[in-house]
């Protein structure tokens, strides 16, 4: 319970700072202002405090192992001992054992929300929804500092920025498919509303093509969702539901007959039942285990059965601590789940899910769907606009975060619930993050606008994510494809970090010049040494200098390419990992002759600027201390990351292609 | 089944009970006409008598629906005849006055639907002032006998009872659409309104007339059993019966609004009075969608009560794609005219044929998870719709005016109505959490649904059929997106009128009745959007008799079953 009123919490602070803005009089925009900040802030609090707690509790305390490493079966979603319990059963009612069966720190936690479509709210977090977690709810308090400005609707605007910041941290949080949907669409209005009133003179049509770009990739992920939620997942839940399932069918058929039967009777006719349960669910590790199950059979090997491997796990654990009562509950358990799943593996052999056609479709929906939100590059148009018009915390928002919630629906939905397809189509989804890298550089390089080039370079980032995603060619360079994925995490986080920070950048020169052309700046670093110094460093460290937080991402990515190797192409991956390195000089080239053309020289018109002052530092410190802090240790964030992105790819991985 | 005076008086008095809700109706309209004669009730609006009464009708039916069905009106035997195979009394059926009526749950969920519907539609009137305290009389009896009408058209099992439902509602449909005496437009709308009417009716009753003279007989489940072996491959082909099905049909289609039958919706709703065109884009689209569905499950061979011999599949394959076709043409229809639409509710009159496509959507699937699917969407379209419309109506109080570009800026003016009409607009472009998605997803779900399980009957075609118009719908919710938002953004994003016109912006104002109707309204898309079991429950017991495919009616075995 701890757990889902710490994530709840997260995700619904900002909506309640929201609701509480309702109260406000009309011409106290101060304390509006500084009510959402409070709300910002209290939400940054609550993350970092659960991200101690999971810390603590979930990895360093029950999570180590005897040998003192953590050990994966906690902290990964994949792997979670516990999973099982929460592939709750369809019409569920309170009593059913599974509900109580929630442990306390294991960070996933479910309640049931629409029992008619078996939709429930489910919450939970690891190591890969962590990081994301707090990156959205610093950049959040950042970008609201950053908008101490806006004076037009103030209320509106942070009621909007609140409703936005739940969307996106209930999207990093949501484990039920149905939910998640909810949240991911929950962000496109304030969205919309956000660049279109507050925006630049461009905003409306920015706005709308943001809109609808948005709600069409969304249209796609929602069919997907569908087509998931009608395969029958009946072998993939846990005895419980199954044995619920049938006992309600029983009962349905002959409502009359079966009020009279004893117990024991009921529960022989409800076995009779059993082969006709159909179970549908929204849940994603469910769905999860269903896609690897169509791994396995399209790999030709025998078929996980989910609850039958719990129940063994258990056993083994209950030998392992020697009790004898436990070992035989565990046993009596292992025969159960047996004897229920005991046609399980014949019908999944016999029937047909989640079929390659079926598996290429929906991954094609997912990828697309998420691709847009990347964005990759023929997807990719309505990031520029929108950017350049979005006022600039909400450029901050768009790149820091928004961006981040594509790659996190590829890693966490599309990869795992349709991992054959993942591995068939690894090329092609490979070769568009190296277009996206080199692409988005050269077009960066190109812009004369400065908000225009950052976002241009954005893209060529978000490139590496794509890459590091996709470099899954063979079991034995499993770990290569770990370092990409990790790669790909890292890379994420600390294009959050900078993309944000050069946003923000851009916006204080924006307020003092009026002006984004490169090419009329030239001597900023003369009246804003301060400003420039920052600069320096964030500019560096999305360029990826080493040291800072842009190489190490990029560095993963680019050895994890160079061993990627699919079937029928030896050297591609090689090829790749030459292209997106290559492709650093050029980002070095965009982003040195951007700090040339803005800072160098003198220029008497920008004399009398004012250094950044001590609220544009608040705001963009943090960012400059983690930039350098993340590239000099990356361990702070890798030691507790890496479990989980490691725990999805043994799982996914260990499957000959 | 054949009309019997014997039967009828045998009956009488538990079909009377079963018919009380309309009985109160009846009554009503009558009382409505009568207290017009009294001095006293000069000076009374007579909107609050109309509200008790359909208050009082909407309570007896909620009894009905609570009181498990027909429990209360069957002795113990009868109710073991009538339904020897269904024990689960949501799955009854029960003939009314010979069979000219049925009474199930359908026939009860549309009556608290439009009751429902009705008396938010009298609280609304009463907020706005449309009608006068000298004309409610006769407004409130048209509204009544309207209501009446369409009820009758949700719960008819007889071709004459379907005709003269129709007509029963639509009559006063003419007259309410005319209802703003002094304004051309309104006198333009009801003359269009009467004359596609007029037309739509006759072609009807020519259809009747043709089927009634083939077979013998207008009792709908015994016509589609001679319809369906007329129509079944291999029979020897018969274009009357054929002609006689699709007159039938068009007059239904008529009431729907489907494309290309819609042609009178823009124009009445424009010319209409917005509170009107609330009332019939949601009323009789709620019966007519109720009506389809009982002739498409009957002749699809999944009624219960009725299932023709060689039903089925054989029919599916007919109706289906000729459904699909119509549900797609529709919705897209509906949503590209919209786009170029300058006067709101003639956008919203196109937006409600987009509606109606998507409706149309879920019963395309002929299964009973495609019409509990529709039943929940008419629920969430009832609020929305009737949302947006009221909204309109408020909003022309206050500046006189219907039209898009005088609605620039009017968030500065009219904060909270523009942000209820905001929501009505979302929730009916389908953006979660507001229940218009919801009612969406229920849509394609049952779509995709019914791919699988044509599929699964070795089906492609329908199958595919189905999935494409999955894609259909899709692209559909991103097309409306376009014209939603606009209007969002011309009252949020643009300039004020006063500004740009160089006046200062003067803050209209909202009458608290106003705002607490359509505020209301915003909150329950809200609340049902997230507390969504109750109505799904609702909408699933609605749709809870009729067979849940196709394939799944082995004629066969009920029969054995019922012997």
């Amino acid at each position: 319970m701890n757990d889902l009123i710490w994530m709840s919490l997260v995700i619904f602070l900002p909506s309640i700072f929201a609701l509480g803005l309702l109260f406000f009089p009309k011409g106290t925009e101060r304390a509006m202002r500084w009510w959402s900040l409070l709300g910002t802030a209290a939400t940054l609090g609550v993350s970092i405090g659960m991200f101690v707690l999971f810390k603590d509790n979930t990895l360093d305390r029950v999570g180590a192992n005897q040998e003192g490493r953590v050990n994966r079966d906690m902290v990964s979603l994949q792997y979670r001992q516990g999973q099982i319990e929460f592939a709750a059963p369809p019409q569920a009612g309170a009593d059913d054992p599974m509900f109580k069966a929630q442990k306390g720190d294991d960070w996933l936690a479910t309640l049931p929300w629409i029992p008619r479509f078996n939709i429930h709210y489910f919450l939970g977090a690891d190591g890969i929804s962590m990081p994301l977690i707090l990156l959205t709810t610093l950049i959040s308090f950042l970008a609201l500092i950053a908008s101490w400005k806006i004076d037009k609707f103030v209320r509106g605007y942070c009621i909007l920025f609140l409703l936005l910041e739940t969307g996106m941290l209930g999207t990093f949080l949501a484990l039920d498919f149905f939910l998640f949907y909810i949240f991911w669409e929950v962000m496109l209005l304030p969205m919309y509303f956000l660049i279109g009133i507050w925006g630049g003179p461009q905003r409306a049509y920015a706005a709308i093509k943001f809109f609808l770009y948005t709600l069409l990739g969304s249209v796609l992920i929602l069919i997907a969702l569908l087509a998931f939620y009608f395969t029958n997942v009946r072998d993939f839940v846990s005895t419980e539901t199954v044995e619920a399932e049938a006992r309600r069918l029983a009962r349905e058929k002959d409502p009359v007959a079966w009020s009279k039967l004893t117990a024991t009777e009921q529960q022989a006719r409800a076995v009779e039942f059993r082969k006709d349960v159909v179970i549908n669910t929204f849940n994603i590790i469910t769905l999860q285990n269903v896609g690897l199950a169509a791994l396995q059979k399209l790999h030709g090997e025998p078929v996980t059965i989910t609850a039958v491997q719990a129940a063994r796990t258990a056993l083994e654990q209950a030998q392992k601590s020697g009790a004898a009562s436990k070992i035989e509950e565990a046993k009596a358990r292992l025969a159960h789940a047996e004897e229920v799943f005991k046609d399980a593996s014949k019908r999944l052999e016999s029937e047909s899910f989640f079929t390659p056609g079926f598996q290429i479709t929906m991954f094609l929906l997912l990828f697309v769907g998420f691709a847009i939100k990347v964005p990759v590059f023929p997807f990719h148009t309505w990031l520029p606009d929108a950017h350049v018009e979005a006022p600039t915390p909400i450029s901050m928002i768009l790149a820091g975060v928004l961006l981040k919630l594509g790659g996190y629906g590829i890693l966490r939905i599309a990869y795992p619930i349709c991992p054959w397809a993942g591995e068939q189509l690894a090329y092609w989804i490979a070769l568009f993050g190296v277009i996206n890298i080199v692409y988005g550089a050269f077009a960066a390089m190109a812009q004369d606008d400065f908000k225009k080039l950052v976002a241009y370079s954005s893209i060529s980032h978000m490139g590496y994510v794509i890459l590091g995603i996709a470099v899954w060619s063979s079991p034995e360079r499993s770990q290569y494809w770990s370092w990409g994925i990790n790669g790909a995490m890292f890379q994420m986080i600390a294009h959050g970090i900078t993309s944000a920070g050069m946003f923000f950048l851009v916006g204080v020169i924006y307020d003092r010049a009026h002006h984004r052309r490169l090419d009329n700046f030239r001597g900023l670093y003369e009246p804003m040494p301060l400003y420039g110094g920052i600069s320096a460093v964030i500019f560096f460290g999305a360029m990826g200098l080493p040291g800072m937080c842009g190489f190490v991402g990029e560095f993963m990515v680019v050895l994890s390419s160079w061993n990627f190797a699919p079937p029928g192409h030896p050297y591609v991956g090689r090829v790749f990992a030459v292209l997106a390195a290559a492709t650093v000089v050029l980002t070095a080239a965009y982003i040195l002759w951007t700090v040339q053309r803005v800072f160098f020289g003198t220029n008497p018109q920008y004399k009398n600027y004012s250094d950044i002052d001590p609220r544009e530092l608040t705001a963009i410190v943090p960012l400059v201390v983690l930039c350098v802090l993340l590239g000099v240790l990356p361990n702070l964030l890798l030691s507790w990351m890496e479990p989980s992105v490691t725990g999805l790819i043994d799982t996914l991985a260990s499957y000959k292609p | 089944m054949v009309l019997n005076v014997d039967r009828l008086q045998a009956g009488l008095g538990r079909d009377l009970q079963a018919f009380l809700p309309e009985l109160i109706l009846s009554g009503g309209i009558v009382l409505l006409l009568l207290l017009r004669l009294f001095k006293a009730f000069d000076r009374v609006h007579l909107g609050w008598v109309a509200l008790i009464l359909v208050l009082a009708a909407l309570g007896v039916s909620w009894g009905q629906w609570e009181g498990s069905g027909l429990s209360g009106l069957l002795s113990p035997e009868e109710m073991a005849k009538a339904n020897a195979a269904e024990s689960d009394s949501t799955q009854q059926a029960m003939p009314l006055f010979s069979g000219l009526l049925v009474y199930d749950r359908l026939t009860l969920f549309i009556r608290l639907f439009l009751f429902a519907f009705t008396a938010l539609v009298i609280w609304l009137t009463l907020t706005t002032g449309i009608p006068d305290t000298e004309d409610s009389g006769d407004f409130y009896c048209l509204l009544l006998g309207a209501t009446l009408g369409m009820a009758l058209m949700g719960s008819s099992n007889h071709l004459l009872m379907i005709f003269i439902g129709i007509e029963m509602a639509s009559l006063p449909s003419y007259a309410l659409a005319g209802y703003l005496k002094g304004r051309r437009q309104s006198s333009e709308a009801a003359l269009k309104y009467v004359v596609y009417g007029g037309g739509a009716a006759g072609i009807m009753l020519y259809g009747i007339s043709l089927l009634a003279g083939k077979f013998g007989t207008a009792y709908v489940p015994d016509l589609a059993v001679g319809l369906v072996s007329n129509l079944t491959p291999g029979h020897p082909f018969d274009p009357v019966v054929l002609l006689g099905l699709l007159f039938v049909l068009i007059g239904v289609a008529f009431k729907l609004a489907a494309v290309p039958f819609h042609f009178w919706c823009p124009d009445v709703f424009e010319g209409a009075s917005a509170e009107v065109a609330g009332f019939l884009s949601v009323a009789s689209k709620g019966a007519a969608l109720a009506l389809l569905a009982r002739i498409g499950f009957v002749l699809a061979g999944l009624d219960t009560l009725a299932l023709p011999p060689g039903g089925g599949m054989a029919m599916v394959k007919l109706l289906l794609p000729a459904l699909a076709f119509f549900a797609a043409l529709t919705a897209t229809f509906g949503n590209l005219a919209a786009y170029v639409q300058t006067n709101l509710k003639r956008m919203l009159a196109y937006s409600t044929i987009a509606h109606a496509g998507y409706m149309m959507m879920g019963l395309t699937v002929l299964t009973r998870e495609g019409l509990s699917a529709v039943l929940y969407y008419l629920i969430a379209y009832l609020f929305m719709n009737l949302g947006a419309f009221a909204v309109v109506a408020y909003i022309r109080q206050q500046i006189g005016s219907e039209d898009l570009r005088d609605y620039r800026g009017l968030v500065r003016r009219s904060p909270f109505l523009v942000v209820a009409l905001s929501i009505c607009l979302l929730s009916l472009l389908g953006i979660p959490p507001l229940v218009g998605f919801v009612a969406k997803f229920q849509i394609f779900a049952a779509l995709y649904n019914g791919g699988q399980v044509y599929a699964a009957a070795g089906e492609g075609g329908l199958s595919a059929l189905l999935y494409g118009l999955l894609v259909i719908g899709g692209l559909n919710t991103v097309f409306s997106a376009v014209y939603y938002v606009n209007v969002m953004r011309v009252m949020i994003l643009e300039p004020n009128v006063e500004d740009i016109e160089g006046g200062e912006p003067k803050p209209l104002p909202e009458p608290v009745p106003a705002v607490t109707f359509s505020t209301l309204l915003a909150l329950a898309l809200l609340v049902l959007g997230i507390v969504v079991n109750p109505v799904a429950n609702l909408s699933q017991t609605g749709a809870g008799r009729f067979g849940d495919r196709p394939m799944a009616a082995p004629v066969a075995q009920v029969q054995e079953g019922q012997r």
